[in-house]
């Protein structure tokens, strides 16, 4: 939905990790993304390779992406499941007070750089 | 051209924009300006919402309100003509506002002269809810027509607000909307939200509404 809004941050604190670090070119951005954080990562990639022509450091960087799978937690059952295959209710109890305890996260993970 | 090496970062990419939100509430405690982030739907009745507000508390508190649109100020001409101070702020084609654009807002309504401002978001249920713009309330708007099912739809959206009005309840009548089956689901989501059904075009509820944000300005100016 606002992939390229991320984008932008994502390239604000590549850079300035890079100047703090006298990285000559930025080679590979690695991102952690949850499995239901609702970016898409097709759409991400291209705004992402679109917006870097316009900075130097990083205008050949090659976006890499990792997903954390989205888990759920039943509070009734206390037991946790997969947020993907089974919503909001939860499966083996049937309740519906249940929260998400990962998978929503937008990380900067690492950078390659020389 | 030196050798390949990886810098570990770690963070989340939204932690700098949590970041200034911080900064920009400290700043407004500091001014006692109450900021409300106000968000909804595109035609949820937002303006006339505000409209509304503006005209039961514009004789108590000095309004100011910051109108986010992707192009155009049709909302801010509306909001100007009740007598309070409006600016336009144009997100450049974004979907939401986040703390740095809410702050450059905050400098344009200058705050000195303003006791609570009104961020009017994108209309959108998905992006703004994601970014802190650092006001004080966060508050939406549902109407009616957009269906009881919304809370379970947009989660994100509904558990972050403090405050959920339910709009144009005149036409309940029209439309297959449960308000307790849209009670549960967002209760379900944030227990804690204030849920005030209104109705912005004949005033019913506004009272309600009116009298929580008072309550609340006069909190954070304490």
């Amino acid at each position: 939905m606002h992939e390229l809004g991320v984008v932008f941050y994502v390239i604000r604190d590549v850079k300035k990790v890079a100047e703090e670090n006298n990285v000559e070119q930025v080679e590979t951005v690695t991102l952690e993304i949850g499995e239901v954080s609702g970016v898409v990562h097709e759409l991400l990639t291209d705004c992402f390779n679109w917006a870097i022509k316009k900075e130097p450091i990083m205008e050949h960087a090659k976006l890499q992406i990792e997903t954390i799978k989205a888990v759920t937690f039943c509070e009734d059952c206390k037991q946790e499941y997969e947020t993907v295959k089974y919503a909001k209710i939860c499966p083996h109890c049937q309740s519906e007070n249940t929260y998400l305890l990962r998978g929503n996260e937008f990380n900067l993970k690492e950078i390659g750089v020389t | 051209m030196g050798e390949f090496r990886v810098l570990e970062i770690k963070q989340s990419v939204f932690a700098d924009n949590d970041r200034r939100a911080d900064e920009v509430r400290s700043e407004l405690k500091e001014k006692k300006v109450f900021l409300l982030n106000l968000m909804s739907s595109p035609g949820s009745g937002k303006t006339t919402t505000l409209t509304r507000t503006i005209e039961h508390l514009k004789e108590e508190f000095r309004i100011g309100v910051m109108e986010a649109d992707i192009d155009s100020d049709v909302d801010a001409k509306t909001i100007s003509s009740l007598g309070v101070k409006a600016i336009q702020l144009h997100t450049g084609g974004m979907c939401h506002l986040d703390a740095d654009m809410t702050a450059q807002g905050l400098a344009g309504l200058e705050t000195g002269d303003v006791d609570l401002a009104i961020l009017e978001n994108v209309g959108n249920l998905v992006c703004p809810a994601e970014f802190d713009t650092g006001a004080v309330k966060n508050a939406m708007i549902l109407s009616v027509p957009e269906g009881d099912d919304k809370p379970l739809k947009y989660p994100l959206m509904f558990s972050i607000c403090d405050v959920v009005l339910i709009n144009k309840i005149d036409v309940l009548p029209y439309f297959d909307f449960d308000m307790d089956k849209c009670r549960e689901g967002i209760l379900m989501r944030n227990p804690k939200a204030k849920i005030i059904p209104i109705c912005a075009r004949t005033g019913e509820g506004i009272e309600e509404w009116t009298s929580w944000l008072r309550n609340e300005v006069k909190k954070w100016q304490e």
